[in-house]
């Protein structure tokens, strides 16, 4: 994978940087330059929220060849707190534990290494609420 | 616009078909659809692929597929929108009929997969998804239809038994077709007890990697009664987009752009779903079958399933949908499945199905329902015997 491609999106994957169109508070995650609900092209740069709630998840078991070494691994959609939906993966537990509606934490973690010598990519994963 | 008939058909046999190449899979389905419409010409040809640059390396492929068809000069063109390239190619060469363009158009699709290894597959496919927000976090195609899979059965309580019930009778009708990639019969206990791919998800659940090719002749329906042909008329045409990423969707139960393309194609035809005898549809995965159903309107929201498993889907059921064996048992060579899709509703239309599969109703309006990716793009066509 080429450093440039990581490089562009690392506002959101290190920092959850989001657009909220100015007009009418559409959150666009990733940022986009025109808002698809009512097209002004002003946003405002917010973060966002780190916790919210599984709606949806599956466990991978067939997996790409960068993710083998992981498999089997949850990925779910989550919503979170101010209604917008992410996808990550679900870590730091068992896969047979996770369900829909389980509270998780936004956490900073590493996602994909390219091979023994390429570039680590790191991003966002769920980790479930404990506390 | 004109009126546009579809008068030739082709298809080969679709699998895991090392002796051919991908021009001679492509052009093989060509000539099969060009004597079947007893044309002398092509004016124009359109082909869906969807990567032959990653499966085969080979791109600019409308120049080589008019070349070894062995049609000089041909304009021809290949277009791409992931799985449902073959129903967008239909609708391009649609529209050049129509507008008054061109009077004799090839639509194709074709896609070579099994040349490079599952795990090449499985990145060539999920060059369908949002790579930086979906495939980056380790999603999947089977994965993308899990999340959907489990919204639905949380929603409404689809069940395991429902999904493997789609898989079951898509099978039992793939059994009767000639050209299907797996023409064998499957139990529900079979699909159950097959591999996890991603839960809920298993790999009976899943349609197959498959090398393929298959092509239409549309024409003027001025023309098509010349060539003594039955005459079956595209009616409708719908083409819709919808997010790219699944989790953009406000509502993960549901594909809306099957819906908007469905109601477009209902408002050009002047029909409704209650008008349709049949259907083929994308089931790439069972759950895309039944959440397609309910898309398309044939059943309620959180019906599909039931319905399926009731057998209402069935060739003797009220709703017959994939009388072809869907893309589960017949195949899916992404770029050629829409086409696949024609050729089926052709042969159902003309009375024409092999072994037993044929409708037994005289079917004469049909519907066809062909995505891409999660549901990102959506190509709905309604045909009607003339």
């Amino acid at each position: 994978m080429f450093p440039s491609r990581i490089w562009r999106e690392k506002a959101q994957r290190y920092r959850l940087e989001a657009g909220k169109c100015t007009k009418c508070g559409y959150i666009a995650f990733p940022p986009r330059l025109i808002c698809p609900e009512c097209g002004v092209r002003e946003f405002e740069t917010i973060t966002l929220p780190d916790t919210g709630k599984i709606v949806t998840y599956t466990v991978i078991r067939v997996a790409p060849s960068q993710f083998t070494d992981e498999a089997p691994y949850a990925v779910g959609i989550a919503e979170l707190a101010n209604g917008v939906k992410i996808m990550a993966q679900i870590a730091d537990c068992k896969v047979e534990d996770i369900k829909v509606g389980m509270e998780v934490v936004i956490e900073f973690r590493r996602v994909q290494t390219d091979g023994h010598h390429g570039v680590l990519s790191y991003g966002y994963k769920f980790v479930p609420k404990w506390y | 616009m004109r009126d546009v008939a579809v008068v030739g058909i082709g298809m080969n046999k679709w699998g895991e078909i090392w002796a051919k190449s991908f021009r001679d899979l492509f052009v093989e389905a060509a000539l099969m659809a060009i004597d079947d419409a007893g044309v002398d010409r092509l004016d124009s040809m359109t082909i869906g692929c969807m990567t032959g640059g990653l499966f085969v390396g080979q791109e600019h492929l409308a120049s080589m597929m008019a070349d070894y068809l062995g049609y000089k000069n041909l304009p021809a063109a290949r277009v791409e929108s992931a799985c449902a390239s073959g129903g967008l190619a239909f609708r391009t060469a649609y529209i050049e009929v129509a507008s008054g363009m061109s009077d004799i158009v090839l639509a194709g699709g074709v896609e070579k997969m099994t040349d490079v290894s599952g795990d090449g597959a499985t990145y060539a496919l999920a060059t369908a998804a949002d790579q930086e927000y979906e495939v980056f976090h380790g999603a999947t195609f089977p994965g993308l239809y899990a999340l959907m899979a489990v919204a639905h059965m949380e929603k409404y309580g689809t069940t395991r038994d429902m999904l493997s019930s789609v898989a079951v009778k898509n099978h039992h009708n793939g059994s009767m077709n000639p050209n299907a990639q797996y023409p064998f019969k499957i139990s529900v206990e079979d699909v159950n007890n097959s591999v996890m791919v991603a839960s809920p998800l298993r790999i009976l659940d899943c349609s197959p990697i498959t090398d393929g090719a298959a092509a239409v002749i549309l024409t003027t329906v001025d023309i098509a009664k010349k060539l003594g042909k039955p005459i079956i008329k595209i009616i409708g045409s719908g083409h819709a987009t919808d997010t790219i990423a699944l989790h953009s969707r406000k509502d993960l139960t549901t594909l809306d752009g099957t819906t908007v393309a469905a109601k477009r194609a209902f408002e050009m035809a002047g029909k409704t779903i209650k008008d349709i005898d049949f259907a083929e549809v994308h089931d790439c995965f069972t759950i895309a079958e039944i959440i397609v159903s309910e898309s398309l309107g044939v059943f309620e929201p959180g019906q599909g399933g039931v319905a399926a498993q009731k057998g209402e889907t069935g060739l003797e059921g009220s709703f017959p949908i994939n009388t072809s064996g869907g893309l589960k048992s017949k195949g899916h060579p992404v770029g050629a499945t829409g086409i696949g899709q024609a050729v089926e509703v052709i042969k159902q239309l003309r009375g024409d199905a092999e072994n037993g599969r044929q409708l037994k109703n005289n079917p004469k309006t049909a519907l066809m329902q062909n995505m891409g990716g999660s549901g990102g793009s959506t190509l709905v066509h309604i045909l009607e015997v003339a």
